[in-house]
């Protein structure tokens, strides 16, 4: 077997009294597209926050290509290529789109204590940021300020400055949520076209999208994992079917 | 280093923390339940003094003239909050920072307008002049024991107050968690208007009683403000048990560092270096004791909210 | 365009890409400060009181570097008044005159003032920032009030200006004011620089979204200190013009209400925006200058002693005249100007 790019082991979080992630394992390879779902409140985006760093863990060991990197920080784990997008959309309001992505190609090309010349003019970080923002089917809006974007097209800024950090794996919490029709046929296309070159985790309620991008699917229910399988051993499952899928499907 | 001053400075301690004490309370609370940031109290405080003095000139008693200063200062407070106050809660903390700096120099000046420039004194009443002998040869005057007494009763108060009432109880939910209070259906703005004019009244009462023994003049809230801001920075936002420790602790550590910082230097210096170092550190020691709290602690020891 | 005067602070594009009619008014003016002062007929006092506007000017530039560019609200800011200040006056007693050691050490000083407590200061957020800068200028005056050799409570006169590589080079006072306005233009060029370039941009990032930042792998504690420190020491160089303009030191240059009035400074000639910080400087002084005046002939019908006493107190028509802008002019006067050139 191959070594999993991400593996988590016995992850724990509670808050207060309330066990959020309970003991969850798993093991994402190299190269798939590993979905998590489960009912509102299972902890998903938790786990998220846990993956990359913006919670800490009570306990458990977050191994990214076989490195621990469960005491790094958000940014460290950033730089050793790890790149996320939040539920709740989270981009610069103020800053054109382009130079949203722009930011994220600069993290990761040279210092940014450099005090003079107009970042701005950078034309290798501006080209890398259009070709960013033109996967994701934003190129056109490049020069819009982002807190003025519609909302399909935020979540889109989203994946494009996350791919920007140019990353091994990419966790995408809901990257569909909220989104219209268009816009959401457009996301699913763009994470096609991805899925061959960057692993992803993706958290998603639109089954339609899940089942047909996802490699593997990894059930969450009351921050357990209850079953890790194909999609299509997923949809036969029948704890699943009695614990999530009953309900929706 | 005598054990005689020692125990002196420490009662001299006491008796500015709680001052200090009255006047943060006020602050902590109106920073914690409005999340307003009210550099305007300090002014509070010296109205408070001001008003004593008006009416103990006028009265020529020191009861009638607290009995008189106290609505007073409330009604001043509660002015402030309808003209100017009231229309910053939903603005930055930067636009309060400003605006609040704009009612001290107002109130600064006015003060002199109505009062002069020149220090006014208050004298204390006669069944609280004199001093008492607390130990043999250990004289204390009579006015700041009544001071530490008075402080100790309102700090009684008010944790009654905020423990075991109504209102105590939104108070306490506020500080840590506002938009939950209001979610409530409590009528927030009038919950607000309690806690500033109670707060701007503590202040006040603060500044009334220490006319007595301090002089009265323009700017002499300023610099008990920023202690203030220290003490409850200390203590953490919005909590008045905090802020009743950390003014105790800021109140001990100004007055008694002051007196014997030279002294404790003198171990490690020589005299001349341990007395001038001694005095240079004295004035910065609450400051550098609340640096060294943030560090550790950046939401003060008992921070309310979450 | 329409969209930059949404944000209260920093507009979205940077600077680099339009020309700026502004700041080159701004220096325009400044630049024909002596010829303005002779004309006036009171040049002595016009030229004094345009030097102090260019050094209050560049204070508050420098705190604006991290005010409107990292949304951190600095309460202490003056202390590095004081320092520059103070590494002027110590330099000169000691017998150190020139400005060519004592700016590199007050620069140094500013430095090292800047990082330590910035360090620490940048643990903290919001409300807490604002209050432990404070307590860290708090503790610079009081050491200053202690320093008895240095003039304690008082403060000390310098014997003279500095002296500029062995010459008295700024000892005219216009050539102090050209000296000034060399410092500002200088400072003012290179904060553009620092705010456009890459530096520059993660700061503004960070002010507007610093969990973002982080997650695109950033650290903005890192570009927020250096930010800090950066803005310390220009504002440590203002310190050591105002100790030669005025010939004295004291610890009355680093009060906290010294440090208020340069975070009104800033938000009177509009947070993000540099030289605004300038104009707002020249606002506040000019106000507090002229306001008596200006109470004077506005209580014409006034009585003698009644228009007396309102000369005396302006200051109560000065405090509730910051709330009023506080309350009503949103944007400072950058944010006014801009308003009426984009409808
Ligand atoms: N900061 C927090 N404090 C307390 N409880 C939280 C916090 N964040 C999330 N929770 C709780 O943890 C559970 C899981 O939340 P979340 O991870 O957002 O679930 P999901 O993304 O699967 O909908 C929920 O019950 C939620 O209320
Ligand atoms: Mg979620």
């Amino acid at each position: 077997m191959v070594e999993p790019l991400l593996e988590l082991r016995h992850l724990k979080k509670n808050f207060g009294a309330l066990v959020v992630t309970d003991d969850v394992s798993l093991a994402v390879e190299p190269g798939e597209l590993h979905a998590i779902i489960g009912p509102n409140g299972a902890g998903k985006t938790t786990l998220i926050h846990q993956i990359s760093g913006f919670l800490s863990s009570a306990s458990g060991e977050v191994l990214l290509g076989g490195q621990d990197i469960t005491r790094l920080s958000m940014h460290e784990r950033v730089r050793r290529g790890l790149a996320r997008s939040f539920q709740i959309t989270s981009i610069l309001p103020g800053f054109s789109a382009l130079e949203n992505v722009a930011l994220a190609v600069q993290a990761r090309s040279g210092s940014s204590f450099r005090f003079f010349g107009d970042a701005s003019r950078e034309r290798g970080l501006n080209e890398l940021a259009m070709d960013c923002l033109e996967q994701v089917g934003l190129g056109d809006r490049a020069f819009a300020t982002a807190g003025f974007l519609s909302h399909g097209e935020k979540r889109q800024l989203e994946l494009a400055i996350a791919l920007a950090t140019r990353p091994r794996l990419l966790l995408l919490d809901e990257p569909l949520a909220g989104t219209g029709h268009d816009d959401s046929q457009r996301v699913v296309e763009t994470l096609r076209a991805l899925k061959s070159r960057i692993t992803i985790v993706l958290i998603e309620h639109d089954m339609d999208a899940v089942f047909s991008l996802a490699d593997r699917v990894s059930v969450l229910v009351y921050g357990r994992v209850i079953a890790t399988d194909t999609p299509v051993a997923i949809r036969a499952n029948a704890e699943v079917r009695t614990a999530y899928l009953g309900e929706e499907v | 280093m005598t054990p005689t001053l020692l125990f002196v400075q420490s009662l001299n301690g006491l008796q500015f923390g709680l001052i200090l004490f009255l006047i943060a309370a006020g602050l902590t609370l109106v920073f914690g339940v409005m999340d307003f940031i009210n550099l305007a109290h300090g002014v509070q405080y010296m109205v408070g003094a001001y008003l004593m003095a008006a009416f103990s000139a006028w009265t020529g008693n020191f009861g009638w003239a607290l009995l008189l200063a106290l609505p007073s200062a409330l009604a001043v407070g509660l002015l402030l909050e309808a003209l100017v106050f009231r229309h910053l809660y939903d603005r930055d903390h930067l636009d309060q920072v400003l605006a609040t700096f704009g009612v001290i120099l107002f109130l600064n000046q006015g003060v002199k307008f109505v009062w002069g420039a020149a220090p006014l004194n208050v004298p204390a009443p006669e069944w609280l002049s004199g001093s008492v002998e607390l130990a043999d040869g250990l004289l204390y005057p009579v006015y700041r024991l009544a001071i530490i007494v008075a402080g100790l009763a309102v700090a009684a108060l008010l944790y009654v107050l905020v423990n075991h009432t109504r209102v105590g109880m939104l108070v306490r939910a506020g500080a840590s968690n506002a938009p939950m209070v209001s979610a409530l259906g409590v009528n927030i703005r009038r919950l607000f208007m309690i806690v500033f004019g109670f707060g701007a009244m503590l202040a006040g009462f603060a500044g009334a009683m220490v006319a007595p023994i301090l002089s009265v003049e323009p700017g002499m809230g300023d610099n008990i403000l920023i202690l203030a801001f220290v003490v409850i920075v200390i203590g953490g936002i919005g909590s008045i048990r905090g802020a009743f420790l950390a003014a105790l602790m800021v109140g001990l550590v100004d007055t008694v560092g002051r007196s014997f910082a030279p002294n404790l230097l003198r171990l490690f210096l020589d005299p001349a270096t341990a007395s001038q170092t001694g005095r240079a550190v004295a004035p910065m020691l609450i400051y550098i004791f609340m640096a060294a709290i943030l560090f550790f602690r950046p939401a003060g020891l008992f921070p309310a909210k979450r | 365009m329409t969209e930059l005067a949404q944000t209260r602070s920093a507009p979205a594009l940077p600077f680099g890409r339009r020309f700026e009619l502004v700041p080159v008014i701004l220096f325009a003016v400044f630049a024909a400060g002596p010829i303005l002062a002779s004309a006036s007929g009171a040049e002595g006092y016009v030229l004094s009181l345009l030097t102090r506007v260019m050094i209050l000017g560049l204070a508050a530039m420098s705190l604006d570097l991290i005010l409107g560019y990292g949304a951190l609200v600095s309460f202490g800011h003056a202390a590095f008044l004081g320092i520059g200040a103070y590494a002027v006056g110590i330099l000169a007693s000691h017998g150190s005159e020139d400005a060519l050691v004592q700016i590199p050490v007050a620069l140094a000083a500013s430095a090292g003032f800047g990082l330590v407590t910035g360090a620490i200061s940048l643990r903290t957020k919001g409300v807490y920032f604002i209050m432990i800068t404070l307590a860290f200028g708090q503790m610079l005056f009081f050491l200053a009030t202690s320093l008895a050799a240095y003039g304690g409570d008082d403060g000390m006169t310098l014997p003279e200006r500095s002296r500029v590589a062995g010459t008295a080079l700024i000892e005219s006072d216009v050539a102090f004011y050209w000296a000034s306005f060399f410092c500002l233009l200088v400072t003012y060029a290179l904060a553009r620089a620092v705010v456009a370039s890459r530096f520059g941009r993660v700061l503004r990032g960070t002010r507007e979204n610093s969990v973002r930042m982080e997650a695109i792998g950033f650290q903005p504690f890192r570009y927020q200190l250096a930010a800090y420190v950066l803005s310390g020491m220009m504002a440590g160089l203002a310190g050591c013009l105002l100790a030669n303009q005025t010939e004295f030191v004291s610890p009355a240059y680093m009060t906290w209400q010294r440090s208020g009035e340069l975070i009104f400074m800033v938000v009177l000639g509009g947070l993000g925006t540099l030289h605004g910080a300038i104009i707002g400087a020249a606002a506040f002084l000019l106000l507090e200058e002229f306001l008596p005046e200006i109470l004077h002939t506005l209580g014409f019908m006034l009585q003698e002693d009644m228009r007396a006493r309102l000369v005396e107190n302006w200051k109560m028509i000065f405090g509730p005249l910051l709330i009023l802008i506080v309350l009503f002019a949103r944007g400072g006067i950058m944010g006014l100007w801009r308003r009426g050139h984009h409808g």
